[in-house]
């Protein structure tokens, strides 16, 4: 029966013998070159270096070395996450041409272990955005249905591997950006405890919420990359590294008397088909021996504009440097220094990040800052303390990833406003610092995927990632894959 | 109308640690634009700045050696703005929370200066203009900074140059800056303001740029100064604004107007953690003070019976100190070594970057030895004098200098024999004095210290020399 691929799946083959590493290589870079027109997922491949890593993997199996989970994988990276020699732009005009000078942390990691790097994918411009579409190259499209957005901004990484043209994918996430594209893709999608992974070399929207995490077919796949890029990195003062042991290891566990927490706040207007999906797998929890337990978090609606102004603030500041003086694009004609900056900025960036940092500048400015900077630090703190509070009542709280879903091409952008409020259920995640698991739940009526989150305690990744696998394991037909891609 | 002088600095202080700030690049001064530099401190995309504790520990020594307060708890803010040699578009300072509050530096006249607060900052890069292009060089980007901020408790010019005078002692002292000003790595802003005599309300200050020169602080504050009288004696107001320097015209000119005044948009750095200091490490860094100039100088006057103006002249630089020190360790007369070393070793040092550097090649230890031969009366003084020159010129020890025969003294018939010898071949000096000429006995002592080879004791021989001659 042909499937989808998978990490254990794929280096099952690897280890038998039954595929080389190259070839498979070979196989996902043909359907790249198949499907990308379609699902614009790619902004660019790399397919000299992915063969040549894979030569490399193939030649220690020859020799009969050891192989590290990751080792020959196919994979991709989110346009953010910087490569040394190897354009990295954010799906930005103003970062086109921009060759980093060295790897991101998380892609040191998994270089060492001879990962198969096939290219970078396409994102939200900056990663601002809900539907990839704010891409200077255009938007990545859902596998599911290419009339539909792929989500976002981490929409190319889940387009990829929803379209099974990357076994995994690295993605980042600050108010959704990985759970958001899972879902609407029908596939996983986990944001790690900040902290947990690396920053460094993530190209910076919002320093406070942004987070590196896979995007994988499976709860298990998310659960390997996971443990292998979570360490600690003395270059980011944030970073704290892994917590306790692999959750890897813990998926199996029975979930029997573990709490589940339900905040009517979260399922309250969300559209029917969405509720309905998530409120069935509450009942396949309980079917598992889970004890649900509803309770009130009315601080949620604090949520939405505490991230938009202190994430637009953060922005407006991290996206200060691109003045076209040290890298990327450079307006062609200008007058001075200063009217060079000008026009390289208002050329180079589009309007959503615009919108950002113009939000950002706003909430900063003397006369402004208290009534919205401070005052949205200070919400930020009541908002973990209720989290806190409800982790006392639950172990794990299970809520909707996105309150629909996926949207029709070109609606998203139309309606900016509307698009921010669609993130009403996953950015209180980025506001705590916690990690949450999106998982597919189901189908709607047109077939599209709808998409679950587990959100825990600080460092609880084994205990969401556990109670995500029983799901799995219960209702396999939730992950149903798209057609597009490689089956195995 | 009486108008006084009010005025406040703000000291910028270059950090002598060996790396940057919030990457592992050298700081050192100069070298090839852009070759001291990393993706960190040139800002790439995705890096992220890791705060070096070492710079922490240094401004926590600065704030200790000016009684500031060491708060448990700072933080890092960025303040914003938008320049080519600040590759980020903003500056990692502190705003709210800085490392050091609420110290003081004190003036001879008695008077306190406050010092408000003492933060740590980022250096910006620097533009260099040439042929009509502007070339941006980052090696100077990242390089630690303390700002010292005082309150605007300067009443006059010269407590203006004493108090910068004393940071830079303080500060070169505890090891933690060159605060070389013609480098840059000591920098003043000074706020300024006139009231009437009496008055106790602060007038409408300017503030005066940049200024990299204790001379030009001096003459820029008295132009302001008379700027600022005449403008309120003509019924006029000052207005707040940020004043550049002219040192050719010897004139201050405004650099921007109010009404595109900076809003830096001060935030918290979501990138650096919060900065504990630990009251033990309070204790460790104060214990790691050396004492601090104005206390060695009390010393001297007081235990070492020196003159207040010897013990500022040797207390101005840290080594010359603790050479000063080494040398008069065991010697009779702690005088002898100051004379020693502000009279014939300062010769030999032209600048201040001289003495600072104090770069001689008599060793204190063997500065005392001389010291030693004097007191036990085996050498008299102009012999010491001459040996030192010499060391001074050879690196020589005295006892390699001066042989066995010319130590001690000259006994009392040797001594007879050359006076009456300076007698017998002197004769016009002799019919001189005869006549009155009292200082005609100056060359029959010379006479005499010549041939002793600088061992008779002047004194003696002018009493023997006037017996003879009766």
């Amino acid at each position: 029966m042909s499937e989808r691929g998978n990490i254990k799946k794929v280096s099952e083959l690897l280890r038998g013998r039954q595929i080389s590493c190259e070839e498979l290589t070979k196989s996902y870079i043909d359907e790249i070159e198949k499907s990308n027109g379609e699902l614009n997922a790619y902004v660019k491949i790399t397919p000299e270096s992915a063969l040549e890593t894979a030569r490399a993997v193939d030649k220690k199996i020859a020799d009969g070395e050891e192989l590290s989970p990751l080792e020959g994988i196919p994979m991709t990276l989110k346009d953010n996450i910087s490569t040394d020699g190897i354009e990295t732009t954010c799906c930005s005009k103003i970062l086109k041409g921009y060759v980093p000078v060295y790897d991101a942390t998380v892609w040191d990691i998994l270089k060492k272990q001879n990962a198969v790097l096939l290219g970078k994918t396409n994102m939200d411009e900056f990663a601002m955005g809900s539907s990839c579409e704010t891409s200077c190259f255009g938007g990545a499209k859902n596998p599911h249905n290419i009339e539909h957005v792929a989500g976002g901004s981490s929409g190319g990484v889940a387009s990829a591997v929803g379209g099974n043209i990357a076994v995994y994918g690295l993605g980042s996430d600050t108010g959704g950006s990985i759970r958001q594209p899972a879902s609407f893709c029908g596939i996983v999608g986990l944001k790690p405890t900040y902290g947990a992974v690396s920053r460094y070399g993530l190209i910076a929207y919002a320093s406070s919420f942004d987070q590196i995490g896979p995007i994988t077919t499976s709860v298990e796949d998310a659960a390997i990359v996971f443990d292998a890029i979570s360490e600690y990195d003395e270059r980011d003062s944030t970073s704290r590294g892994k917590n306790g042991t692999p959750s890897a290891t813990t998926l199996k566990n029975s979930i029997k008397g573990m709490r589940i927490g339900i905040a009517k706040e979260y399922i309250d207007g969300v559209r029917d088909d969405v509720r309905e999906a998530v409120l069935g797998a509450s009942k396949v929890y309980e079917s598992l021996g889970a004890e649900i337990v509803y309770f009130d978090l009315p601080v949620l609606k604090y949520s939405l504009p505490v991230y938009y102004i202190l994430a637009c603030a953060e922005a407006s500041s991290n996206l200060g440097r691109y003045d076209g003086i040290r890298y990327g694009y450079k307006a062609e004609h200008y007058d001075d220094v200063n009217d060079m900056i000008k026009k390289t900025r208002s050329e180079g960036f589009g309007d959503e990040v615009k919108r950002r940092i113009l939000l950002g500048t706003y909430v900063l400015s003397s006369g402004y800052y208290d009534a919205y900077y401070k005052k949205a630090q200070n919400l930020r703190g009541t908002i973990v303390n209720a989290f806190k509070d409800a982790f006392t009542k639950c172990d794990v709280i299970l809520a909707p990833t996105v309150p629909m879903t996926a949207f029709k091409n070109g609606n998203a952008i139309s309606d900016p406003v509307e698009t921010y409020l669609t993130d009403i259920c996953t950015v209180p995640v980025n506001i705590c610092g916690l990690p949450a698991v999106s998982v597919p739940c189901g189908f709607n009526a047109n077939g599209m995927p709808i998409g679950m989150q587990l959100i825990g305690n600080t460092f609880a990744e084994a205990t969401i990632l556990n109670a995500a696998y029983q799901y799995e394991t219960a209702v396999p037909e939730a992950f149903k894959s798209s057609d597009f891609g490689i089956k195995l | 109308m009486k108008y006084e002088l009010v005025a406040g600095f703000e000291t910028h202080v270059e950090l002598s640690t060996k790396t940057k700030i919030f990457c592992g690049c050298t700081t050192q001064f100069g070298g090839e634009p852009n070759t001291h530099c990393c993706p960190i401190c040139i800002g790439l995309p995705g890096t992220l700045p890791k705060l070096n504790r070492q710079v922490v520990r240094y401004a926590v020594m600065a704030g200790l050696a000016t009684n500031c307060t060491i708060p448990e708890t700072a933080k890092m803010d960025r303040k914003n703005y938008c320049y080519p040699d600040l590759p980020k578009a903003y500056q990692i300072s502190q705003y709210d929370m800085p490392l050091c509050v609420g110290g003081y530096v004190q003036l001879s006249n008695g008077r306190r200066i406050r010092l408000t607060r003492i933060h740590i900052e980022e250096d910006a890069g620097k533009l260099i203009h040439r042929h009509g292009d502007t070339l941006v060089d980052y090696n100077r980007g990242g390089v630690p900074l303390i700002e010292i901020v005082s309150e605007p408790d300067i009443r006059s010019i010269e407590e203006a140059r004493e108090y910068v005078e004393k940071l830079q002692l303080i500060m070169r002292y505890i090891g933690v800056s060159d605060c070389k000003m013609q480098e840059g790595s000591m920098r003043c802003d000074v706020n300024i303001s006139v009231r009437e005599v009496g008055s106790d309300k602060l007038g409408t200050r300017t503030e005066i740029k940049n200024m990299n020169s204790i001379a030009f602080i001096a003459k820029a504050m008295e132009y302001e100064f008379e700027r600022q009288v005449d403008i309120l004696e003509n019924g006029g107001q000052v207005v707040q604004e940020t004043l550049r320097y002219d040192d050719v015209t010897n004139t201050t000119s405004s650099m921007r107007g109010k009404e595109d005044a900076n809003d830096y948009r001060y935030f918290r750095d979501p990138d650096l953690v919060t900065i504990n200091v630990s009251r033990e490490e309070v204790e460790e860094l104060r214990g790691l003070l050396p004492e601090l100039p104005t206390q060695k100088a009390e010393r001297y006057v007081n235990e070492l019976g020196l003159s207040e103006t010897d013990a500022a002249l040797l207390t101005k630089y840290r080594r010359i100190a603790e050479y000063y020190e080494a040398a008069c360790e065991g010697t009779k007369n702690p005088k002898t070594a100051a004379n020693f070393i502000i009279s014939q070793i300062f010769r030999r040092l032209d600048t201040e970057s001289d003495k600072e550097d104090f770069n001689i090649k008599v060793t204190a230890d063997a500065l005392n030895e001389l010291i030693k031969l004097l007191d036990d009366g085996k050498i008299r003084m102009n012999l010491a004098k001459s040996t030192l020159d010499k060391m001074l010129d050879t690196g020589k020890r005295a006892t390699e200098l001066i042989s066995e025969s010319d130590m001690g003294g000259l006994d009392d018939a040797a001594l007879l024999a050359l006076c009456e010898q300076a007698i017998a071949s002197n004769g016009n000096a002799v019919n001189d004095y005869k006549n009155g000429k009292e200082k005609a006995i100056k060359s029959l002592i010379g006479f005499v210290m010549k041939n002793s080879r600088g061992k008779a004791d002047a004194a003696a021989a002018e009493t023997k020399i006037k017996e003879l001659i009766g």
